[in-house]
């Protein structure tokens, strides 16, 4: 009988627990059935359009150019919106167009330095076709590439030194094939933009997956909970979009003269704001449970604390020394050296350093970095240059804690002038350095280029140019703990201009306390002894 | 020194040995998790003994609050008041007489719990140095809303004042325990400080006092 009952019991507790399963599981399925999209959920439901239908995309289309033809017969103000931001004009549209703050300007860095008299092999990268040198026309509406943003085939990869366009016919670069695309099933395809279409320039910047960032690398098409909590793909599996909201092709973000960092309002302020800075959504309190981590917030940046590394998948290039490129091998070819899946050394390039789960560096940033730029002055005996640099301090109410990758270079200078110089790197010239391997005959190329005076000597000179780290953004079970900066040796120890508990302490103070407790310990000691040594403490039973 | 005879008399109320000792495990307590938050140690983690050293922070001002009732509304305030008499004479008692086994000038009674340096410590102690410390915590917590109450000082100059008062209380407790030692016995002061009951020398002029 009893047996019965238990049994009963358990087949009751099995369907219960069946149930709540499915219903779970039914919960949390987000309406979709089908397979999640790999490359981040799509944050607009509200398309009303089929691409594959339309008849201006069922065309033989021979080029680029003719597809985005076919694109602004419809949308007829998607070019001239796209042709004033920075992705098209690679100059910073916040800055006046005489500062050339910008790629196609006067900017330098420590990776490939600067763009001018290498465009072919840059501009790969630029969301146009045929930008192979300074006399590119910005004004041309079919030169917009759509279709590295929004193709979602897979298929259509701008040929690396192809100035932006695809290859005609297959062609080897890199050890790998590249092939021409179906332009029409590559057209039919768009859509918003996903990891996928943003990844293939962002987490290759520099020249090479992970090279720049240390945030951004093709770990991020596909990433983990604990890598990314939002784009998880296993979890909300956010679009970079997501939070780069767009308005009519502007992109949310910072470039080299504006920043998000400074609207501190959230959406409960203003649904119409761009969702680009974590107080967007996450407010100025964002902390359920701990009020005292709410405390941080006007001084602390989120990312200090729940970005606790950068590189956390894949490595990234911490270190660039150009001065010891153009060694070659027994073939005569530039000499590579491989470690743990990375060049530590490129004839080409010269000496790497890649580093993985890197701890940033911390400093007091109001979102304004300013840039040396070509026509900039430095001083080699202040070395090394910081190429660029963040504002901020404790006193400055927008300024917050914030990490950054600083990667150190070392690059040729005009030791003259005391200017950064323009190698020309890229080009079927012997004047190239990746042809000719000169130094002299490059710089002097790319600075008759650039049209920038030259001495016609050059060094080399240490510099570093910083990264906000603002991506990989972990879950909070892996935020950085208390004790991370609260220590005496901690994360903060070099960030000076305010007291940090744990970290710092009045010296005198400590001192004269120390000293007051250490006297009263040695005087009642003292009298202790005297107690038991004199026969006045025959009280004792 | 002739056996003198001893008499018990009740001292310390239940109320009053509780709050004693619950304030001297307090202060410890905060001690401990204090010198971690100041980065001497690391124990507990920073964060742990951060909300440690808050829980004892609050639990000792509720227990502050009710100390301070209960020493108006029993009267035994009166306890404290400073007083000049005799004090040169216990101070030279710890200096000389003590070692030479004088008996002590002010002997306890239930009158007189304190000589005259315990009532001027503990007055000092209950007064400036324990307010000192609360006031300094309470402004430490709030450190966020300076600005808002229109405070216009340096974090790092609050924590030197509170650092320093806690270095006091420190000191306060490492001399505090040495003088329980100074009884007829070793232990004489802490029993009674258990029990409620100390023991003092029955003489007659305690009986006409």
């Amino acid at each position: 009988m009893y047996r019965k009952l238990g049994f009963f019991a358990l087949a009751a507790c099995l369907a219960i627990g069946l149930g709540l399963a499915l219903s779970a599981s039914a919960a949390t399925g987000d309406g979709g059935e089908g397979p999640k999209p790999p490359f981040g959920n799509p944050h607009s439901a509200n398309n009303t359009a089929d691409h594959s239908k339309f008849e201006e995309l069922q065309q033989d289309f021979k080029s680029g150019p003719e597809v985005t033809k076919a694109c602004l017969s419809c949308h007829n103000e998607a070019a001239e919106q796209f042709q004033k931001t920075i992705h098209w004009k690679w100059l910073c549209p916040a800055a006046k167009p005489e500062a050339k703050l910008g790629k196609a300007g006067y900017v330098v860095n420590n990776f490939c330095i600067n763009i001018n008299s290498n465009e072919p092999r840059c501009t790969s990268c630029h969301a146009g076709y045929g930008y192979k040198d300074k006399n590119f026309d910005f004004s041309v509406q079919e030169n917009v590439d759509c279709l590295v943003c929004h193709e979602q085939t897979g298929t259509y990869k701008k040929f690396p030194p192809g100035a932006g366009y695809v290859v005609k016919e297959p062609t080897m670069f890199g050890g790998k094939e590249w092939l021409p695309p179906d332009f029409a099933k590559v057209a039919q395809s768009v859509a918003l933009p996903t990891r996928k279409n943003c990844g293939t320039c962002h987490f290759y910047g520099g020249g090479g997956e992970g090279v720049k960032h240390g945030d951004l690398d093709a770990s991020l098409y596909k990433p983990k909970w604990d890598l990314d909590v939002h784009m998880n793909v296993d979890g909300e599996n956010f679009t970079c979009t997501r939070c780069h909201t767009t308005v009519q092709h502007a992109v949310a973000g910072r470039c080299y003269k504006s920043t998000p960092l400074t609207d501190r309002r959230s959406l409960l302020d203003s649904d119409l704001i761009h969702r680009i800075t974590c107080y967007s959504c996450h407010s100025d309190k964002p902390h359920k449970t701990d009020a005292k981590l709410n405390d941080h917030t006007d001084k602390v940046s989120c990312q200090a604390c729940h970005i606790p590394e950068f590189a956390r998948e894949h490595s990234t290039k911490m270190s660039w020394d150009w001065s010891t490129a153009g060694k070659k091998n027994a073939k005569g070819k530039p000499l590579v050296i491989e470690k743990d899946g990375r060049h530590s050394y490129n004839g080409m390039k010269g000496d790497f350093v890649w580093k993985k789960n890197v701890v940033p560096e911390y400093k007091w940033y109001n979102g304004k970095l300013t840039y040396l730029t070509l026509t900039d002055k430095i001083d080699p005996a202040k070395q090394p240059i910081e190429i660029n640099k963040a504002h901020g301090s404790y006193d400055d109410p927008d300024a917050r804690i914030f990490p950054f990758k600083v990667h150190k270079g070392k690059q040729p200078f005009d030791k003259v002038n005391n200017t950064f110089v323009v190698p020309h790197l890229f080009g079927k010239d012997k004047n190239a350095y990746w042809k000719g391997y000169s130094w002299a005959n490059a710089i002097q190329t790319g600075m008759d280029y650039v049209g920038l005076p030259y001495s016609g000597e050059f060094d080399f000179i240490s510099t570093e140019y910083m990264y906000q780290t603002t991506h990989m953004v972990a879950p909070k079970e892996k935020a950085l703990s208390c004790d991370a900066c609260h220590a005496p040796q901690g994360r903060l120890a070099k960030l000076t201009g305010f007291y940090l508990p744990g970290r710092d302490a009045n010296g005198f103070v400590d001192y004269a306390g120390w000293l007051i407790v250490v006297a009263s310990l040695l005087g009642v000691l003292f009298h202790g002894l005297i107690r038991i040594a004199s026969s006045g403490n025959g009280k004792e039973e | 020194m002739s056996q003198t005879p001893m008499k018990k008399i009740y001292l310390y109320t239940r109320f009053e040995r509780f709050w004693h000792w619950a304030q001297a495990v307090l202060i410890l307590f905060l001690l401990f998790t204090g010198l971690e938050v100041h980065g001497v140690y690391a124990i507990f983690g920073y964060e742990e003994a951060v909300e440690l050293h808050n829980l004892a922070a609050w639990t000792w001002l509720i227990l502050y609050i009710f100390i301070i009732f209960w020493e108006a509304t029993t009267g035994e305030w009166k306890q404290y008041i400073p007083t000049t008499r005799k004090l040169v004479t216990v101070a030279m008692y710890y200096s000389i007489g003590i070692f030479r086994g004088d008996p002590h000038p002010v002997p306890k009674t239930e009158r007189v719990k304190h000589n005259p340096l315990q009532r001027l410590t503990y007055l000092g102690i209950a007064l400036v140095l324990v307010p000192l410390q609360i006031v300094t915590g309470i402004l430490y917590y709030f450190y966020n809303d300076w600005a808002v109450l229109g405070i216009h000082m340096k974090l790092g100059t609050l924590a030197a004042v509170h650092m320093f008062g806690a270095l006091m209380l420190l000191a306060f407790v490492i001399v505090h325990v040495y003088m329980t030692t100074t009884g007829h016995t070793i232990m004489a002061h802490i029993k009674a400080m258990i029990s409620g009951w100390e023991e003092v020398p029955d003489t007659p002029e305690e009986k006409e006092a």
